[in-house]
């Protein structure tokens, strides 16, 4: 194992340079980078790239990295947000994940991006542990994106229970997953349960699937629980459930209950009265793979995505 | 006459409602035009643009021929609580477009626009630049769409025309998705954020007209409008800063500046030091020049149109 210092930001004044680590395991080859945090509130991101270095040190020191394996693991690159509460860039609110590649020259959040995309480049394969726009629990999967240079079959090596195929929209073009797959790096986003706290028990499943994905590919040697098997799934064709009133939600199932057609996925109350306002019932059979953590939900909203099945 | 759009219940006893304000004249169907804005929370330039016009074309209304729509807050929780974005969600308004039933309330509400939109002679999308920067009176358009929108541009009166590259991003804005259904939509930056400029207002509005009257829309004579600066005449140089600090200004915007010129300078409060001294990179006119004194490393300090600027 050996840290390394990355890069330093010092964009702000008044505040104190701050370093972004890396941590490499095995020989100088770039197979494998992953990414943690990239916004300020992405701990569970920083937690589960903190605990695979945790892994990754003792798996090494035991001799178990064959001599093809190059691993480089960023546990946060978010710290300027972090400290100081926020999701994003503390000054103008922009997102360094929508900032990729990056430009060199360009302004504050385009020169992070470049900088992480920088130590990021040139891997064989790349994990973006990431949040979606959108506050919500998922049972943890691997997301790759449709750009026709993904190799989706891959993300069935980890082992996790859902890989998810998405068809990019405008705003994919700008994260790293997408300019990873353009730069030739095979690119696999990773969501777990939480975003803004930690999960330690959907963390550690992470962790596992990283480790497994790389076992499988022969560049590690370890005992570890046995994978699932991985069901492949286009986003678009999940049954997505809607508020069509406004209130409190209190959900009835979530992320990981199997739900029958006709079973109340959530209820949505009255604020001022609990009287409930309309009940979210499941048109189809399936398991429930996202849910709004949203506890004051608007009309006409996301609620839940159930894979049918 | 005031008409909701679009709306959507909030989660507590409230509703978001988009509205607008419609002025018809005779033959109201024959011609429609929409001035929108209020986008951008933070931008406010619009708002007297919005204002100013209503009250004129009551005065006009007997000269008028057609439909104005007006919409001065496309983001009124955004206006209200002082905030660029869509409070309690994570993407800018302008990048939802055009929107969708299927996913959130503001990608409903952004769907319920473009429809209402939709099938306009002309949309005037206007933005106020952020708080961070002060732009001239300019349309920004899109090069995939420049031969359409350009002889429409020159009406409107504004200095600048910035014809940018076609960033496959920028394909969520309300100006991309109208156009790409064929309603032609002009986007207009001017000013700053957080502020007002009646002089910038009072130039749009004299444009807005000599637009109508290009359309059909008002029976006056026709008084021509001066010709605005195309970008693709010259080239634009961008100053940033490299240090971070705070910025003061030694030259003010629209003033003319050569290259090598000192813009301004990064000043270091601690110690009384000059951190950096940003220069021109090319002679021109400074049409974008930093407001915000508080600046990162590569903050944008300035932009200068060179050549035809001269
Ligand atoms: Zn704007």
């Amino acid at each position: 194992m050996k840290k390394e210092l990355l890069y330093t930001i010092s964009a702000m004044p008044y505040r104190q340079p701050i370093p972004v680590y890396g941590w490499r395991f095995g020989g100088p080859q770039r197979m494998l980078a992953v990414m943690g945090a990239i916004r300020g509130d992405e701990y569970q991101q920083m937690y589960i790239a903190a605990r695979l270095i945790h892994r990754l040190e003792k798996l090494e020191a035991s001799g178990a990295l064959s001599e093809e394996a190059g691993i480089l693991v960023v546990p946060c690159a978010a710290q300027s947000s972090m400290n100081v509460s926020r999701r994003f860039w503390p000054l103008d609110n922009t997102d360094i994940n929508r900032m990729f590649p990056g430009y060199e020259d360009g302004e504050t959040t385009q020169r992070l991006a470049h900088r992480v995309f920088h130590a990021l480049q040139g891997y064989h394969w790349g994990i973006h542990l990431t949040s979606l726009y959108l506050p919500g629990d998922f049972v943890p999967h691997i997301r790759v994106m449709k750009t026709g240079w993904q190799k989706e079959d891959e993300g069935l090596d980890f082992g996790l229970p859902y890989l998810i195929i998405r068809s990019p929209r405008p705003y994919d073009t700008v994260t790293l997953n997408y300019n990873w797959q353009v730069w030739e790096t095979h690119a696999f986003s990773l969501y777990t349960k939480e975003n803004s706290d930690i999960d330690p028990f959907s963390a550690e499943m992470a962790v596992d699937s990283i480790l497994r994905f790389l076992a499988c590919h022969e560049l590690l040697q370890a005992e570890l629980p046995p994978g699932q098997d991985t069901i492949s799934f286009e986003e678009s064709r999940m049954a997505t459930f809607y508020s069509t009133q406004a209130g409190i939600l209190f959900p009835q199932k979530y992320p990981g209950d199997k739900v029958a057609a006709g079973e109340v996925v959530a209820r949505i109350l009255d604020p001022c009265t609990t009287e409930v306002r309309e009940e979210i019932r499941s048109s189809v059979s399936g398991e429930v793979f996202f849910l709004r953590s949203a506890r004051l939900l608007p009309e006409h909203t996301i609620v839940c995505r159930i894979i049918p099945g | 006459m005031l008409q909701e759009v679009v709306s959507a219940q909030l989660p507590v006893g409230e509703k978001l409602a988009i509205q607008k304000n419609r002025i018809a004249g005779a033959n109201p169907e024959a011609r429609r035009i929409a001035v929108v804005t209020g986008t951008h929370g933070d931008e406010l330039e619009g708002q007297y643009v919005a204002w100013k016009l209503a009250r004129l074309l009551e005065k006009k209304r007997d000269r008028l021929h057609g439909t104005v729509d007006i919409y001065p807050a496309l983001n009124p929780l955004g206006i209200s609580t002082i905030y660029r974005g869509l409070p309690g969600f994570d993407l800018d308004m302008n990048r939802i477009f055009p929107g969708s039933s299927t996913e959130t309330m503001y990608e409903y509400i952004a769907q319920g626009i473009v429809q209402d939109i939709a099938g306009a002679d002309l949309c005037i999308d206007i933005h106020a630049s952020n708080i961070f920067l002060r732009e001239i009176p300019q349309i920004r358009i899109n090069e995939k769409n420049a031969q359409e929108l350009l002889p429409l541009a020159h009406f409107l009166n504004m200095d600048f025309v910035w014809v940018h590259g076609a960033a496959t991003v920028l394909e969520s804005t309300l100006a991309y998705s109208l156009n790409d259904i064929g309603t032609p939509t002009l986007v207009v930056e001017m000013g700053v954020g957080m502020r007002i400029t009646e002089s910038y207002g009072n130039q749009l509005i004299y444009g807005i007209f000599a637009a109508m009257n290009h359309l059909g829309m008002l029976d006056e004579p026709y008084i021509p409008v001066a010709p605005p600066i195309v970008s693709t005449d010259g080239h634009v140089g961008f100053v940033n800063a490299a240090e971070s600090g705070i910025f003061l200004p030694r030259v003010s915007h629209v003033e003319r500046v050569e290259k090598g010129q000192t813009i301004g300078i990064i000043s270091n409060p601690f110690t009384g030091e000059i951190s950096e001294k940003l220069l021109s990179p090319i002679s021109g006119m400074v049409f974008t020049l930093r407001e915000y004194p508080l600046v990162n490393e590569g903050s944008l300090i300035a932009r200068v149109l060179g050549g035809a600027a001269s």
